[in-house]
C-alpha cells in the first residue's frame, strides 16, 4: 500500500512539474514544435536520394486537365509581361538573361509523374522542359552554392530549395504540359516542376531563378509551412 | 499433486481456469498486473493517439476526399464532408502537420519501448492472442456479451476477446505508422508506397486504421468504465500476480 501512494504522489508530481515547466517558458508548444520542425527537416534531408527516380505513371492514370488544380496568389490569373524573360543569378559564372526560346533550345527532358500536394490529394500530369540541371551547368554554379530561389510574377510568390533537391533529375523549368505548350492556368510561360517536392514548392509564372550559398524562405514556408517540403 | 496446482499456484485465479493459462501465469509470479513500464507506455500512447489523430483530422480537413483528383473514389460516401472542428488539432494544415510529424517520432518511440517490454520480459505470453488457446475463448466471450450466453468463459490474466483486440489495435497502429511514412514520402520510400497499392490507396488505409483505432478506443472506454478495477490496474498497477 505504501508503496502504491508513492507512485501514485510520484506520477502526480510528474505532471504538476511539467505542467509548471510549461509555465515558465514564454511558448513551450512552439518552441517544441520548432524543434521537432527541425529534426524533421534533417530526416527529410537524410532520407532524400539526389539519384532515387519518382516512378513513370502509366498513361491511364493521367488527369483530366480541366480536373488538375489551378493555384495562383493574384486576384486574377497572371499573364505574363510582354517580352517575357527568366533572369538567372546568383553565385554562377555566367549570369544571364534567358528567352523562351532559347531555354527551349538546351536539351529536353519529359516525364509524366504523380504530383502530390500538401493538401492531400494526388494528379498526374506529363511535363515537359529543362533540367534545372542542364541549367546549373550552362550558367556555372559555384561550389558554395547550396539553396536555389525560385521568383515570380504571381504576386512575388517564390520559394527556395536545397540544392540536391533543386539538381534531381526529374527537377524540371517545365513550358510543356501534357503535350501542349504550358498554359497561364498552369504557369505560362514557364514553372518549377519536379517529382520531388510537394506542390507548394513548384514556383509558376517564373521570372527568377538564384543560386544561393544561403538559404531563403518562401510565400507558404514564412507563414508557417514546412520548408523542406519533400515528398 | 497436479490436481492441486491450479486452484493454488495462481494465486487469485479461479479453479475453472484453464491449465494453459495456469502455466503462463506461473511465469510471472511477483509481477503486477500492469507493470510500470506498460502503465507509463499505455498513457503516453492514449496521449500520442489523441494528438495524432485531432492533428489527422485537421489535415484529412484541407482535402477531405479519397481518391485522385479527377478520379475519386465512387464508394466512398463523405467526399468533400470535413470531420467537425472540435475534432481537429492544429488550428490549420501547417499547424496540424507539425503536431502530426512531430508527435509520430514519439509515438514510434514509444511504441519501440512497448514492443521490446512486450517481447524482451515475456508479457506477450500472457498478452498475444493466440489463436489456438484464445480463438474458442474470444467466440464464447463475444457470445456472453451479445447475451447469447448466460456465463462467461473461464479465463486468465486476459480473456481471448481481450487478447484478440490489444493485438489487433496494436498491429492495427503499426500499419498506421508504416501507412503514414508511404504517404509523407510517397517518391523516397516508394517501395512501402507500393506495399499498400500506391499514394491514393494508402491514404484510404490511413484513414480506416484511424476509424479501427476510433472504434477500439470508444468500446475500450465503456468496457474499462463497466471493469474499473482494470482501471485502476493500469493506474496503480495492481495485485502481484
Amino acid at each position: 500500500m505504501a508503496k502504491v501512494i508513492t507512485r501514485r504522489k510520484l506520477l502526480v508530481g510528474f505532471a504538476a512539474a511539467s505542467l509548471l515547466a510549461g509555465c515558465d517558458a514564454p511558448h513551450p508548444v512552439s518552441l517544441f514544435l520548432k524543434r521537432m520542425l527541425r529534426f524533421n527537416e534533417r530526416f527529410e534531408g537524410f532520407i532524400f536520394s539526389p539519384s532515387r527516380l519518382a516512378p513513370e505513371s502509366p498513361e491511364k492514370d493521367l488527369t483530366p486537365e480541366r480536373a488538375f488544380p489551378r493555384y495562383f496568389i493574384a486576384d486574377t490569373m497572371p499573364f505574363p509581361p510582354v517580352g517575357w524573360t527568366l533572369k538567372v543569378g546568383g553565385m554562377v559564372a555566367r549570369p544571364g538573361v534567358f528567352t523562351l526560346d532559347q531555354l527551349k533550345a538546351m536539351p529536353q527532358a519529359a516525364m509524366r509523374v504523380r504530383h502530390h500536394c500538401v493538401e492531400g490529394w494526388s494528379a498526374v500530369a506529363a511535363w515537359n522542359g529543362l533540367r534545372l540541371s542542364d541549367l546549373a551547368r550552362a550558367v556555372g554554379i559555384d561550389p558554395r552554392v547550396r539553396y536555389v530561389e525560385f521568383r515570380s510574377f504571381d504576386a512575388n510568390y517564390w520559394s527556395s530549395w536545397d540544392l540536391g533537391s533543386a539538381l534531381h533529375p526529374q527537377t524540371l523549368l517545365a513550358y510543356g504540359m501534357n503535350g501542349h505548350d504550358l498554359r497561364p492556368d498552369h504557369g505560362a510561360p514557364l514553372r518549377v516542376y519536379s517529382a520531388v517536392k510537394l506542390g507548394y514548392k513548384n514556383v509558376k509564372y517564373l521570372t527568377e531563378v538564384n543560386f544561393l550559398p544561403n538559404r531563403t524562405g518562401g510565400y507558404w514556408e514564412d507563414q508557417g509551412y514546412d520548408w523542406f517540403a519533400g515528398v | 499433486m497436479s490436481n492441486a496446482m491450479p486452484s493454488n499456484a495462481a494465486g487469485i485465479g479461479s479453479p475453472r481456469k484453464p491449465v494453459n493459462e495456469v502455466v503462463t501465469e506461473a511465469r510471472f509470479k511477483g509481477r503486477r498486473i500492469q507493470p510500470l513500464t506498460i502503465r507509463l507506455n499505455h498513457w503516453m500512447n492514449a496521449l500520442f493517439i489523441v494528438l495524432m489523430a485531432g492533428s489527422g483530422l485537421e489535415i484529412f480537413a484541407a482535402y477531405p476526399s479519397l481518391g485522385p483528383q479527377g478520379a475519386q473514389y465512387g464508394w466512398y460516401p463523405w467526399q468533400g464532408v470535413a470531420p467537425p472542428g472540435w475534432l481537429r488539432i492544429g488550428g490549420w494544415l501547417a499547424g496540424a502537420r507539425h503536431w502530426h510529424f512531430a508527435i509520430a517520432w514519439f509515438l514510434v518511440l514509444n511504441g519501440l519501448i512497448y514492443l521490446a517490454y512486450f517481447f524482451g520480459r515475456g508479457e506477450w505470453r500472457r498478452r498475444l492472442f493466440l489463436p489456438a488457446r484464445d480463438a474458442g475463448n474470444a467466440v464464447l466471450m463475444f457470445g456472453y456479451y451479445l447475451r447469447l450466453l448466460k456465463t462467461p468463459p473461464p479465463t486468465g490474466f486476459y480473456n481471448g476477446l481481450q487478447r484478440f483486440a490489444y493485438s489487433s489495435v496494436t498491429i492495427v497502429i503499426i500499419i498506421q505508422v508504416l501507412s503514414g511514412l508511404a504517404i509523407y514520402k510517397p517518391v523516397q520510400l516508394h517501395w512501402l508506397l507500393n506495399l499498400f497499392g500506391g499514394y491514393d490507396a494508402a491514404r484510404v488505409i490511413h484513414l480506416l486504421g484511424l476509424v479501427f483505432i476510433a472504434m477500439f478506443v470508444a468500446t475500450h472506454i465503456v468496457l474499462v468504465l463497466l471493469h474499473p478495477r482494470e482501471l485502476l490496474a493500469m493506474l496503480t498497477g495492481g495485485e502481484r500476480g
